[in-house]
């Protein structure tokens, strides 16, 4: 049964299509990679999984469930979170508060509550507090929790951004290009991270460039090329397919 | 307590000062102003520092529930505390019915739709003379009475003020410090990735716009009762620049910032006056200075700087521990 089904799905903008009749499944507990070249769609593609872009055409399920025309909040309310290939790190607040804000699907005090703080918001903001640095933990990050956003190098907030999807305990978690700007090791330890991020239950869908990783970590891979499905399939198989190699580095 | 240290501290203060110099002018007259300044401020902040929605219209809600309370009392003889009801009731509709529609808007397009509702919202104070008498205002509103108390002294409202204002403070410490207000800074800092996270943006921003709008509604009630007098000027469009000029100066984002921000802003005009004509040409340098080399705001900038200090030393002592 898979996890996530996209039929058909179909994004033009104007009289560009970027991504054309795209049909793939994914099964729960993979790491699931897309790759293709620049322009082929990818990230596309994750936003409208998401529904930051609204597909004009097709229809994605969640866990059985139609998301295609839901907003990204509801999606996120399912079990579907994601990092950016742009840093989208909350800049005003330090490294905790940061993951805490991922934690506010598995928390519930508004506004007025807060407001007067009631005994309930006092417990909850308690419990929120370690559920973060549970995730700060995981991702190697609690060393920095106290320290403002603004003021960390960039394969912390990588990282950081992961922590904070992470700590909203989703069933399925997009990753945009984690390993871009990063150097050898920091790309090592990324590696060892999603991995443990699989081992824990969590469905990985990746979009990387960086090809030693995908190859070594995934269970299937994707091949998008202007936004049409080229090849899918275990990465041994894609690494052997002719027309994928024609695709990398042109036929001929 | 370690949270709300600074709340204390600044309780304390505000309430001593009057009960230690009664008769003082800057307490008792200028200390009112700075008093209604900080409460509007502060409410402001709410939405502009912490979830990063501008509105150069904030003064019109202060002048609606001034307003409201004039014309209810005086006019149609209902008893302040109904027609303070009344005033949230209507700013409550009025705001809750544009913040949707208004907070769609982004950066300028946001500014330009504030500042139409607070021109409107003034036009009609000046204008609709049979409700609100024009240029020249109401004035005679009765007696405001706490309990059976009437407040009816300089000294009586700087409490009544005082009181307000640090409720209105302590409301924003915890909203700061909370689920809601964490998820107004991730409105602020992306609204994509606050999405995301499972955050209902348009509610979290329309929620903030009207809780903001009620707090400067009952500081125009307690405002127009405390004046005994309401006219369109003190609900301008320049207030509501001012009171974004506050929010800034302190330093977006803090609820001290704010506090700092419009206690400046309204104290610095009285101690100016000595330099006669000069006085709001070194005023505007004042500000240009602070906002030159403190671009944070003046509070929000020292209170980086400690933060920082205070990790470089963290960092020192872990550095030690493991050599």
């Amino acid at each position: 049964m898979p996890l996530l089904e996209v039929k058909g799905l179909e994004k033009s903008f104007g009289g560009l299509k970027a991504i054309t009749d795209l049909s793939f499944s994914v099964p729960e507990g993979q790491i699931f990679s897309i790759i293709g070249p620049n322009g082929a769609g990818k990230t596309t593609l994750f936003n409208l999984l998401t529904n930051i872009y609204r597909p004009t055409k097709g229809s994605i399920f969640f866990n059985k469930k139609d998301i295609t025309k839901l907003p990204p909040f509801k999606i996120a309310a399912l079990g579907i979170s994601r990092t950016f290939q742009n840093l989208q790190v909350f800049m005003n607040m330090n490294v905790v508060e940061n993951v805490m804000v991922g934690c506010h699907l598995r928390s519930k005090s508004g506004l007025f509550a807060s407001a007067f703080r009631l005994p309930s918001v006092i417990a909850e903001e308690k419990r929120v507090r370690d559920m973060a640095l549970e995730a700060l933990e995981f991702c190697g990050l609690k060393y920095y929790s106290s320290q403002p956003a603004s003021a960390l190098p960039y394969g912390i907030l990588k990282k950081l951004e992961i922590a904070r999807a992470l700590a909203s305990k989703p069933r399925l978690l997009l990753m945009d290009e984690p390993a871009a700007g990063l150097n050898d090791t920091e790309t090592m330890e990324l590696c060892r991270l999603i991995e443990a991020i699989r081992d824990s239950g969590i469905t990985v869908l990746l979009v990387e460039h960086n090809m030693g990783l995908v190859m070594e970590i995934s269970q299937t891979v994707l091949v998008l090329n202007y936004g049409r499905l080229l090849a899918t399939g275990p990465p041994r198989d894609i690494q052997k397919n002719p027309e994928v190699i024609a695709a990398y580095l042109g036929e001929g | 307590m370690k949270r709300l240290l600074g709340f204390y501290i600044f309780s304390f203060i505000t309430l001593v000062l009057p009960i230690l110099f009664p008769d003082n002018y800057y307490v008792t007259v200028v200390g009112l102003t700075v008093l209604i300044n900080i409460s509007l401020a502060v409410s402001l902040n709410l939405l502009m520092g912490y979830a990063g929605q501008i509105s150069l219209g904030h003064a019109a809600f202060f002048g609606l529930g001034a307003y409201s309370s004039a014309i209810f009392t005086i006019k149609y003889g209902f008893s302040p505390w109904t027609a303070i009801t009344f005033g949230l009731l209507i700013v409550f509709l009025l705001s809750y019915i544009l913040s949707r529609p208004i907070l769609k808007l982004k950066g300028h397009y946001l500014a330009m739709a504030t500042l139409g509702l607070g021109i409107i919202v003034h036009i009609f104070f000046v204008q609709a003379d049979e409700i609100t008498g024009g240029p020249d205002g109401i004035s005679g509103l009765p007696t405001l009475s706490i309990f059976g108390f009437p407040i009816d002294t300089d000294l009586k409202w700087y409490f009544v003020f005082a009181l307000f204002m640090l409720i209105t403070v302590l409301l924003s410490l915890n909203i700061a410090d909370s689920r809601a207000g964490r998820a107004l800074s991730a409105v602020h800092g992306s609204e994509i990735a606050a999405q995301m996270m499972g955050i209902d943006t348009a509610k979290v921003k329309s929620r903030i716009f009207v809780f903001s709008a009620l707090i400067a509604c009952i500081a125009g009630s307690l405002f127009a009762h405390q004046q005994n007098f309401v006219s369109p000027e003190s609900f301008s469009f320049f207030f509501s620049i001012e009171l974004v000029t506050m929010v800034v100066l302190g330093g977006l984002g803090s609820t001290f910032g704010a506090v700092v921000g419009a206690f400046i802003l309204s104290i610095l005009p009285e101690l100016l006056i000595v330099f006669e004509d000069f006085e709001v040409l070194i005023f505007g340098a004042i500000l240009m200075v602070i906002m030159i080399f403190l671009p944070e705001g003046l509070f929000v900038a020292i209170k980086n700087k400690i933060a920082y200090l205070a990790f470089k030393r963290y960092q020192k002592e872990v550095a030690n521990a493991t050599s």
